[in-house]
């Protein structure tokens, strides 16, 4: 596996001690590895594997199924718009539309200027102020697209 | 002076920290407690101030409200919100402290009723605790609805060197927001319902697995349990009974079929969240192969309130063979969405026509999707229907965690039926074909619907006959309810598309 240069080696282990004694480690242990680095570096896969005792394949299969794990890394905010059934009763999925159509994204994508990435998330729980959305990890209810603009500037996009 | 400003995810969703902030910048000597929320989420943000030891609310609040809410002359006054007609009307068992304490007060807790249950349970054997379960009539509040002292009885009676109890936590179903409003709002009401169930079936750990969709549940539930440990609530000796249970609270990753439990543990292991085939149950082979307890937030929530008044006390509330109380939660395009708990027996029509007031654009209802993404679309029709896991069933459709999203007259239903294929797709873990395939050739299907093709909808009706009886857990064996509840129901939006296209 090539070097990689997008984390801090001696970090990655450390982390990997603070998880190691778990019960089912890994996905605490991805989780703190991708709030330090952004994602889940594909030079930390070896170091994970040999420490948890699994194969590279199973690592690999872990971090594919979920849609939090990342193998790149995001925008520098994220902007989740929930697409499921209690935002579509009151116009959810038209504000997300036309909110990527103005951008010229699809669903995953990132802003030109790196600022932020939109991702689609099933449900907030804040099904009795919908639409939602949530910027990094501040929740945003009854939203229209007067707010997602302000949103989005806050955010520099 | 006192006031109360919800910290809920909702209630700040809707601006209840900018609220907060002007309070404090206007009445700086004024003691501002953080909340849950009451669960009218029409009127958050809610401030509630203390007159004369009654607590009178104002909503929705915004920042400019500051002034008059302090001197009284505020014109969003509502009065005492324990006269509100929604409080009354409810009987509040699980949701009791719920926007009214402090969450990460124990002392608040204790003073409102909390660890009493947890007492009473210790000067019980496990069989007994077991037993007042049975009694209380509880079942999984889930979805599922399976009595919850029989899984217990189960775990109580395997034997192994190490037991579980594991909090689903996982509440991804749209249309329901229980479980965060109770993880939010009265965090130790979890705590110490796990910790009963610990006692009861003789496990020392237990876990949350919570969705990474809820950050400011996440950050409670945490603190929470650090709290309880440190006053040794939690821990090696439980309030000095010598008697262990501790927990953790566990972050999901974004993939709904973890609220299914046999995928849920495969996660809490660290593994790809896919289904186990049952049998073995995970009350006898569980987490990391040991007997193991999986319960709903609010199942578990629920269990200090039966031993703090007797499980009698809780079975006297419901209907037939749903006893005790059901958390409804009213959401989607409605004039007053909100959480409302009450006993079992409530019609369909009353909680969406009477509590919610109708839709919130004013125009008809159309159909109201109760149970979540996996529940049928129930027509106005069936509104007469009262809410009770036999009644729902016979009715075609499922109560599942008491959630219902309301929809108006503009609802394409073909579209809704075609979102419900397209997210069993996204979320279907892989393992089984009815559901991995099915739900691709589902949306195919739909969309040939879509076009005029009459001879698609058969295919569609044997398609969901073959991923209900074929499909190994609910994604794939409940999208169907939805699915074919919509062509039931509505089957002008199915062929109104047909003629457009000849």
């Amino acid at each position: 596996m090539p070097a990689s240069a997008d984390f801090d080696a001696a970090e990655l282990q450390t982390i990997i001690a603070a998880h190691q004694s778990l019960e089912g480690p890994l996905l605490p242990l991805l989780h703190a590895i991708q709030d330090s680095f952004g994602h889940i570096p594909a030079g930390a896969h070896a170091p994970i594997c040999e420490a948890l005792n699994i194969t590279r394949a199973e690592l690999h299969g872990v971090i594919s199924f979920y849609h939090d794990f990342r193998e790149a890394p995001a925008g520098r905010h994220v902007l989740k718009i929930c697409r499921a059934e209690a935002c579509q009763s009151v116009g959810g999925s038209e504000l997300a539309e036309g909110l990527l159509s103005k951008l010229g994204l699809d669903w995953h994508g990132t802003t030109p200027n790196g600022a932020v990435t939109i991702e689609p998330v099933y449900c907030l729980g804040l099904c009795a102020c919908a639409p939602a959305a949530m910027v990094d990890d501040r929740v945003v209810g009854r939203v229209d697209a007067a707010r997602l603009d302000t949103l989005l500037a806050e955010a520099g996009a | 002076m006192k006031i109360y400003v919800p910290m809920d995810s909702a209630a700040k969703a809707l601006g209840a920290e900018d609220v907060a902030a002007a309070l404090r910048a206007a009445a700086p000597d004024a003691e501002i407690i953080r909340t849950g929320t009451r669960g009218m989420i029409w009127l958050e943000p809610l401030v509630e101030v203390d007159i004369d030891g009654v607590r009178h609310g104002f909503g929705m609040a915004e920042p400019s409200d500051a002034a008059a809410i302090l001197d009284g002359t505020s014109a969003k006054a509502l009065g005492p919100v324990e006269e509100l007609d929604w409080m009354k009307r409810q009987t509040r068992l699980t949701f009791a402290r719920v926007g009214v304490i402090d969450p990460l007060s124990l002392d608040d807790y204790e003073a409102h009723g909390g660890l009493k249950g947890l007492r009473v349970a210790l000067d019980l054997s496990a069989q007994q605790i077991v037993d007042e379960v049975k009694t209380s009539g509880l079942r999984g509040r889930g979805g599922a609805g399976f009595p919850t002292g029989i899984k217990w009885q189960t775990v109580h009676d395997a034997e192994a060197p190490q037991k579980y109890i594991v909090c689903n936590a996982d509440e991804g179903d749209s249309g329901t927001f229980a479980d965060r409003m109770v993880m939010e709002g009265d965090p130790f009401t979890l705590i110490e319902g796990m910790a009963i169930a610990g006692l009861g079936v003789g496990a020392t750990k237990g876990y949350v697995y919570l969705r990474s969709e809820y950050p400011d549940a996440i950050a409670v539930m945490t603190r929470a349990v650090e709290l309880a440990r440190a006053a040794g609530v939690l821990g090696n000796d439980v309030l000095g009974s010598g008697r262990a249970f501790d927990m953790e609270i566990r972050k999901g990753a974004g993939a709904y079929v973890c609220g299914e439990e046999t995928s849920l543990l495969n996660s809490l292991e660290g593994k790809r969240g896919v289904v186990r085939a049952k049998p073995p149950l995970p009350a006898l082979e569980g987490f990391l192969g040991r007997p193991t307890v999986v319960n709903n937030v609010i199942s578990l929530a629920t269990v200090p309130v039966i031993f703090e008044k007797g499980a009698k006390h809780y079975a006297d509330f419901g209907l037939g063979r749903s006893r005790g109380t059901v958390t409804l939660q009213i959401a989607g395009n409605v004039a007053r969405g909100g959480l409302f708990e009450t006993a079992f027996g409530i019609s369909l029509g009353e909680v969406v026509n009477d509590l919610g007031g109708g839709t919130a654009s004013g125009r008809p209802v159309k159909a109201v999707q109760v149970g979540g993404p996996l529940g049928a679309y129930m027509p106005v029709s069936k509104f007469d229907t009262p809410l009770g896991y036999e009644e729902f069933d016979q009715a075609g459709g499922l109560i599942g965690h008491a959630g219902l999203t309301v929809f108006d007259d503009r609802t394409d239903m073909l579209g809704m039926a075609r979102f419900a294929m397209e997210f069993c797709a996204v979320e279907s873990c892989g393992k089984c074909t009815p559901c991995r395939i099915g739900a691709v050739r589902g949306v195919e299907t739909l969309d040939r619907i879509a076009e005029g093709d009459a001879a698609a909808l058969p295919l569609l009706t044997d398609l969901c006959e073959t991923m209900t009886d074929g499909s190994l857990c609910a994604l794939g064996g409940f999208t169907p309810f939805p699915v074919m509840s919509a062509v039931t129901h509505f089957p002008d939006d199915f062929a109104r598309q047909k003629e457009a296209a000849e």
